[in-house]
């Protein structure tokens, strides 16, 4: 259960705490908060962060939709999520509070630059009188002063307008943030030295700023409610550690993957949000025999990637929902021209254009079943930035071993969200090269389509002496791989398709936390392990018998899946969609799965998650009488107050 | 980087044991004939040759060509063909596609194909309807095509092939017609070229859309109506009594008539392939006031995308070392050490 705010920043030494930094679009925060999870990783705290940031690139000055918020929670034990509610809040203007203070723990500290809270800006945030003067701040602990002034008295000496000078205000508030949590300054001085490294000038005025700001709470740690904490460091494992984000970690882990398959890799890619980072990633990384290709459109990213597997490179794709429609005829294509391809998907609020910028697991169905005719394609889901870069190469694995186009399922939180990683070591890794078929395959005869003991065909490269051979979207005949539309043929090879891919090699399923039997088990996939895990963790220290189980493997599903969760009386399954995994293991194990469901586009809290799983318990307090709610759509699910 | 060796085939050795299945008659198969005459003529080799295709009658062609053949979906073809070249640049690369496929569906791909000047041969198959689909008018059917899905007659304005080609940024665009016995000689010159080479192939359907280019493309009185185009030579037709000039006052192109062979009093353009404006004049000429302007039209290379593709990628990984390892533990890193009791893996 979340400790009270007061009890959390009255101790020195908290075992966690969460910080929200708020403003408007134009004024730094995700800067802010980036640098921020910087410091804190290197002071060694486990870490987890939430950056939730309009779909408008500049949206209008001062307005309730232009806010922009980066939270970040760390502590001394491990970190699961980026925080249900935050400790304190730093809020640049007034329409950041308004946005933000309905979250801010009772008890909790806000911090405010009264500099922004003119008449103008006030009538902006839609307040008719200042929440400074009326009273309705009393609930929590405010430090408001100005930091705009006192950022351009900080910069004085570099000589820049006020303009370029209140630029500095996100660097004067990450100074006291570091104060506040006794951070080294030292990495974020290094950093904007190598960012502003032509304009020195630049750089000296938000070091200026930064120090100003750190300066600023040892000075009111004397007089006001201002305390400085220190989070110890977290036990982790020994190694080396990064900070890194899903986007990073699947362009990493695709660069990994193809050099398991010893093949140079093309990317094909479309921008969208929030999916475009993999391909700004991996556009750096050419020396790893990587080429990106920006395309027309979704379908020409996809088109070429599945012309350059036929080439015989690893084709890649990625996009996001809307995106991955478009793509959808030619993931047909490489089903049927059984190519090798790994399609990105970073989910995003649906359907249409649906939420660009919040996080959402609605394109399962999609994943698994969307696409014309008998379509089988393997489905793999990363659960956090960490876990992005093994999924990625999971799927290169997949793809290069059973010929197949594979999905690689994230979502924007994932994407976006940082957290410490320790940075494996490639030799770690199996590696699974590509094979090309380099002579006929049957004597004096090429059969394309003849299937090894993994049902896969051979790879064979437009430009190997001999072995010309046409493919294409319509049926293939079995082995021969020319035009055929014969009844048979068609059965045997829709039979193919899928038992390839059900054949698929996945691992037995893990129990993530609890027992292989039980009362309860809480089903998740994807980006809402962080909670999950740790409401379950919370729900067993409070003697109730629930498990976690994770899935990775969407499609196929582990073998063990479904005895698994025949185990346990119950099975519960949280979703950020209207109950889409729920429908596939329903439909796979006949089991009474019941659905969690949230799509407002912000991850679960763990209060959430805690609440449904009590409610399977007759011991929690209200749930007299032992009543397990049995009405899909009727379990608590109280994000609306939270 | 088209063949660089010239290897010895005949006619035979690019047909392949599948069954042609156009409809009898259909200017496909002579189209086919021409490929299938060019390539020995070419030294290509059928490992290092590629056809790829779209959807529609003309799509089926990769299935009767004895070279690696990827039959992708409807108007992708050139995208396909992007990857393709850009993951192996030595592969020859034939693009099949239709008016359907590559201007309807695909006009998308096709415009930036062209304009991103990928080193392929782009064989469009201009036949002015939907064919396998059993007959819809076209984005190039003549206004009043009469069709099942314009029963009174089609009413939108058709798109011009030749002139899209070279709107979209196109260095080479050529025009020829299924029967033509010029046409392999277009095709070597679109080989020729450095970059994407789009020809336009007046294609007949004998099923939907007969003999509509009989106008120009029947062999009585041809000469009067076609307009070849030679690079260096003078523009002209007609046996030589007739040519094309600029009119200075109208900057538009006019037909002259020539006495006595003496084209250059009569102000008869010389044809220079590289000239673009002219080249734009005359994927504009309205058949009928004029001859229709056949052989290649404009061509003109430029550096190729793959190649830019391929200088970018050394540009961008020169002096760096492609070191999984560091990349995994790139940017700011921390260590965290064995604690005694603490279990170290």
């Amino acid at each position: 259960m979340a400790s009270l705010a007061a009890e959390i920043l009255n101790s020195e030494t908290p075992e966690a705490v969460v910080v929200r930094f708020a403003g408007d679009s134009g004024d730094g925060m995700q800067l802010t908060g980036g640098q921020f999870t910087l410091s804190t990783a290197l002071a060694g705290n486990d870490l987890a962060t939430f950056p939730d940031f309009p779909a408008e690139i500049r949206a209008p000055q001062g307005t309730l939709f232009g806010v922009s918020a980066f939270q970040i929670n760390f502590g001394s034990r491990e970190i699961n999520t980026a925080g249900d509610a935050p400790d304190v809040l730093v809020a640049m203007n007034p329409a950041a509070l308004k946005v933000n203070l309905p979250a801010l723990k009772p008890g909790g500290l806000v911090i405010i630059d009264t500099g922004e809270f003119s008449k103008r800006n006030l009538d902006k945030a839609k307040y008719d009188v200042s929440p400074l003067d009326d009273g309705s701040l009393a609930k929590w602990d405010v430090l408001a002063f100005d930091i705009s002034a006192l950022t351009i008295e900080a910069v004085k000496p570099f000589g820049l307008g006020n303009k370029d000078a209140l630029r500095s205000k996100n660097m004067w508030t990450l100074g006291l943030a570091l104060w506040m949590f006794d951070r080294s300054r030292q990495p974020i001085e290094d950093w904007l030295k190598a960012k502003f490294k032509t304009k020195p000038d630049i750089a000296d005025a938000n070091i200026a700023a930064l120090n100003a700001g750190h300066a600023y709470g040892e000075t009111a740690e004397l007089s006001g409610p201002l305390k400085q904490l220190h989070v110890p460091p977290v036990e982790s494992t020994p190694g080396l550690y990064r900070t890194i984000t899903g986007a990073e970690a699947i362009s990493l882990g695709l660069v990994a993957g193809a050099q398991l398959a010893e093949l140079p890799m093309f990317f094909g890619g479309y921008p969208i949000t929030p999916a475009s980072a993999i391909l700004h990633h991996l556009a750096r990384l050419k020396e790893f025999g990587v080429t990106t290709f920006q395309a027309e459109d979704e379908i020409a990213a996809i088109c070429a990637a599945i012309g350059a597997s036929y080439a015989g490179q690893l084709g890649v794709t990625s996009s996001s929902g809307p995106g991955i429609a478009l793509k959808t005829e030619a993931m047909g294509l490489a089903i049927m021209t059984e190519l090798p391809l790994v399609i990105v998907n970073s989910q995003r609020g649906g359907p249409s254009t649906g939420l660009p910028t919040k996080t959402e697991q609605s394109d399962l169905y999609q994943a698994v079943y969307g696409r014309n005719g008998d379509a089988p394609m393997p489905v793999v889901s990363c659960n956090s930035p960490g876990d992005a870069f093994e999924c990625a190469v999971e799927a290169c694995r997949i793809a290069v071993q059973y010929m197949t186009p594979v999905m690689l399922l994230t979502d924007g939180y994932i994407a976006n969200a940082a957290e410490p990683w320790k940075v494996p070591d490639p030799a770690d890794f199996a590696s699974f090269p590509a094979k090309f078929l380099e002579e006929k395959n049957a004597g004096d005869t090429l059969l394309p389509y003849k299937r090894d003991a993994k049902g896969a065909r051979p790879w064979i490269k437009p430009g190997t002496a001999g072995l010309m051979h046409r493919i294409g979207g319509i049926e293939k005949q079995v082995d021969t791989g020319h035009i055929d539309y014969a009844p048979d043929n068609h059965q045997a090879m829709t039979d193919a398709r899928i038992n390839k891919v059900l054949g698929v090699s996945v691992p037995d399923q893990e129990v993530a936390l609890g027992e292989t039997s039980g009362k309860l088990v809480v089903v998740g996939w994807g980006s809402t392990f962080g909670p999950i895990r740790r409401a379950v963790d919370n729900s067993r220290r409070k003697g109730l018998d629930v498990s976690h189980v994770h899935v990775r493997h969407i499609w196929p599903l582990p073998k063990n899946l479904g005895p698994l969760l025949r185990g346990f009386d119950n099975v519960l399954v949280p979703e950020m969609n209207t109950g889409q995994f729920k429908t596939v293991l329903r439909d796979q194990f006949l089991v009474d799965a019941k659905p969690l469901t949230k799509t407002s586009g912000q991850p679960f809290s763990i209060a959430e998650l805690e609440l449904a799983i009590g409610a399977f318990f007759d011991t929690v307090e209200g749930n007299e009488g032992g009543e397990v709610p049995v009405n899909e759509t009727q379990l608590p699910s109280p994000e609306m107050d939270v | 980087m088209n063949a660089p060796v010239k290897f010895e085939t005949t006619l035979k050795d690019w047909e392949t044991d599948q069954e042609v299945r156009w409809c009898p008659g259909c200017g496909d198969y002579a189209i086919l004939k021409a490929v299938q005459r060019t390539l020995p003529q070419l030294g290509s080799d059928p490992s290092n040759t590629v056809f790829i295709s779209g959807i529609g009658c003309s799509s089926r062609f990769p299935y009767y060509m004895e070279t690696y053949g990827f039959h992708t979906i409807h108007g992708r073809a050139p995208a396909v063909a992007t990857g393709v070249k850009l993951a192996n640049p030595d592969l020859d690369i034939w693009l099949v596609t239709g008016d359907g496929d590559g201007l309807s569906i695909g006009g998308n791909h096709m415009m930036h194909v062209l304009r991103r000047n990928v080193n392929m041969q782009i064989m469009l198959f201009n036949n002015e309807i939907y064919g396998l689909t059993k007959g819809q008018a076209s984005p190039t059917s003549r206004e009043g095509t009469k069709s099942p899905s314009t029963p009174l007659g089609s009413y939108d304005h058709p798109a011009r092939p030749c002139a899209f080609a070279l709107g979209s940024g196109a260095r080479f665009v050529a025009r020829g017609f299924d029967v033509s016995k010029k046409l392999p000689e277009v095709l070597i010159a679109a080989h020729a070229h450095q970059g994407a080479a789009f020809i336009e192939i007046f294609q007949n359907c004998i099923v939907y859309n007969k003999d509509v280019f009989n106008d120009f493309a029947a062999p009585k009185g041809a000469d009067d109506r076609q307009l070849w185009l030679e690079n260096g030579e003078p523009m002209l037709f007609a046996g030589g009594t007739k040519g094309i000039a600029l009119d200075v006052d109208s900057l538009a192109l006019k037909v002259v008539d020539v006495a006595e062979g003496d084209w250059q009093a009569a102000g008869v353009l010389v044809h220079d392939v590289t000239n673009r404006s002219i080249a734009h004049m005359l994927v504009e000429l309205p058949f009928g006031p004029f001859p229709m302007a056949l052989g290649v039209l404009y061509d003109d290379p430029r550096p190729t995308f793959e190649a830019a593709v391929i200088e970018e990628r050394a540009k961008s990984s020169a002096g760096k070392d492609a070191n999984l390892a560091k990349l995994l533990a790139k940017g700011q890193t921390w260590t965290v050490e064995a604690q005694e009791g603490h279990p170290t893996d």
